[in-house]
């Protein structure tokens, strides 16, 4: 498994030094330099983020950490948390800095629990270096993190539903706006950062905005880990620069014989062998950095199947076009499976996926049609006029 | 339940509650830790944990039933989870399933009579590069093959009393 290779050679806290020895706007301005985008997968800016947090009255603030890694596919943040948990958690502290937050909170989600342990002891050594807690490092700067458990539920990587759980409710997702960085935790305002997005600020302070930003392509700056799976020699975590293309990556885990790639999880979509020539970057196929290969015996059925299932069970069943439509996508694939769809079946699914993508309330129901779609365009030949 | 083992119960939510906090915001803490000790959260933990944080019982419930690592249901001391998500699904997942299901006499979703084990899906638990994985408890086991199911359930079994008194200690001082 590769690691964040930077951080090997960064000197340890060296981003928080930098934080600390600056004011608010210039830490948020190298983040604004170095261009980084949310490593969630959605890619919003960070440093827009992180300026309307800190731009808000209020008297608390919270800095939260999204360790709530559910997309299928995906295990980065579990590398990241267990091999290098100083990073983040430095990120959290120059984060709290930025925006003027005191409180952090680590929302690990409860399929992880087994790293609980090790994370709370890295906490506690931290408390002890005053890295954290009262007057870090001298500086008046007081910051803590706390590690929240999840309790088995995708939809509360969704930011708004994080909240919510973090509140003691059901995770369902919640209007934006109010976004959380205005009404977020309790209703303060909160940032919401994935694991490797603050991992990464904390080298972009250590190392500055402009050495980030030499990486990767104009609109997608920097590298990224992702997370390979499935038919492939060598899956595991890999850093790549954003902007590489879908071949490449093949090339490096040993998968070139691939006859599509899902990209971005369950979620994202899936690309066949003749765009492989598409690059991993936010303006082609964005990603939070899910890439599983499929080889050429797969059936895209049975995968479709599987992400179908997935959702219809993940679904929190707030709005109509979510809850009632992934099962309804599902019996298509069913129905496409026993060789009964007719092409008129097909078409209405298909608008049913567009409906949903359109219509439903957060991102979860928004892009579940996605890989359908995907699917039944890219491989209609597969699919039609099945002998079941 | 008797009315000694609902005064224990009861005394031992408070203690929770007193630990982890009476808002809000402690709900899903204090529901993880009291499904941890007594696997299942009946509507009578339900009443008292509402009792304790200001809130209707039914918002209670409307929490446990939300999550899949709560839930009312009673659940063995082993809770077996299996990834069924697509790379553990392209690794063999169903061979492994099959087999546990085959060497404990239950299939998926049900406890065993001796309230021992429960086998539950999971859905991707971030170890798709290791698959089929699957969690006993917090422990997780990667590259699970059929032939491994034996042991990993002995496993538990040889585990099994020391477990039980851990919990104990660990999670309701």
């Amino acid at each position: 498994m590769s690691a964040i290779p930077t951080y090997a050679a960064q000197v340890p806290e060296a981003g928080l030094r930098a934080a600390l020895s600056r004011s608010r706007p210039e830490i948020i301005s190298e983040i604004a330099a170095s261009g980084l985008k949310g490593r969630g997968g959605a890619g919003f800016p960070t440093s827009v983020k992180w300026n309307f947090a800190a731009a808000a009255q209020a008297e608390r603030k919270f800095i939260i950490c999204n360790a709530d890694e559910g997309e299928p596919g995906t295990f980065k943040d579990r590398v990241i948390l267990m091999e290098h948990p100083d990073l983040v958690l430095e990120g959290m502290t120059i984060a709290g800095r930025a925006v003027g937050a005191r409180e952090g909170i680590l929302f690990l989600r409860g399929e992880y629990n087994y790293l609980r342990g090790d994370l709370e002891r890295v906490l506690a050594r931290r408390r002890e270096q005053r890295l954290l807690g009262r007057d870090i490092l001298g500086s008046g700067l007081s910051f803590d993190i706390r590690i929240f458990m999840g309790a088995g539920a995708y939809i509360c990587g969704e930011e708004t539903a994080l909240i919510e759980c973090l509140e003691g409710f059901r995770g369902e997702p919640r209007n934006r706006p109010p976004f959380p960085v205005d009404t977020g935790y309790l209703g303060f305002p909160s940032v919401v950062n994935n694991v490797e997005t603050l991992a990464w600020a904390a080298c972009i302070l250590g190392n500055g905005g402009p050495w980030f930003r030499a990486m990767g392509t104009e609109k997608s700056t920097g590298r990224k880990l992702f997370s390979v799976s499935g038919d492939c020699g060598k899956p595991g975590v890999y850093e790549f620069p954003l902007g590489i293309t879908v071949a490449q990556l093949l090339q490096e885990v040993d998968g070139a014989q691939a006859k599509a790639v899902q990209i971005g999880g369950a979620a994202g979509q899936c690309v066949s062998a003749r765009d492989f020539g598409r690059t991993l970057a936010f303006e082609d196929i964005p990603t939070g950095g899910s890439v599983i290969v499929f080889g050429p015996g797969r059936d895209m059925l049975a995968v479709l199947h599987n992400f179908l299932e997935f959702f219809t069970d993940e679904s929190c069943g707030q709005c109509a076009p979510c809850r009632l439509g992934n099962p309804k996508l599902l019996e298509g694939v069913e129905q496409l499976q026993a060789g009964c769809c007719s092409m008129a079946n097909l078409k209405e699914l298909c608008a049913l996926g567009k409906t949903m993508q359109i219509a439903s309330k957060c991102g979860l129901g928004q892009s579940s049609p996605n890989a359908f779609l995907s699917v039944v365009t890219q491989f209609r030949e597969e699919i039609m006029g099945r002998m079941s | 339940m008797l009315m000694t083992e609902r005064e224990r119960c009861a005394a031992e939510i408070r203690a929770l509650a007193d630990r982890l906090g009476h808002d809000r915001p402690s709900l899903v803490p204090i529901l993880v830790e009291v499904k941890r000790k007594y696997h299942r959260i009946d509507s009578y933990a339900m009443q008292v944990i509402g009792d304790l944080l200001g809130i209707h019982p039914v918002e209670v419930h409307s929490v446990v039933s939300f999550y899949a690592f709560l839930g009312d249901r009673h659940q063995g001391r082993f809770v077996i989870r299996l990834c069924r998500t697509i790379s553990c699904a392209m690794q063999g997942k169903d061979r492994v399933m099959r087999q546990l299901e085959n060497d404990l006499g239950i299939r998926f979703g049900e406890t065993t009579a001796d309230g021992g084990f429960t086998l539950e899906w999971a859905n991707c638990m971030g170890m798709c590069d290791q698959g089929p994985a699957l969690l006993v408890n917090d422990r997780i086991f990667t590259r699970v093959t059929p032939e491994q199911v034996h042991e990993i359930l002995e496993e538990c079994r040889r585990v099994f009393g020391v477990h039980a008194a851990e919990a104990k200690e660990v999670h309701l001082s």
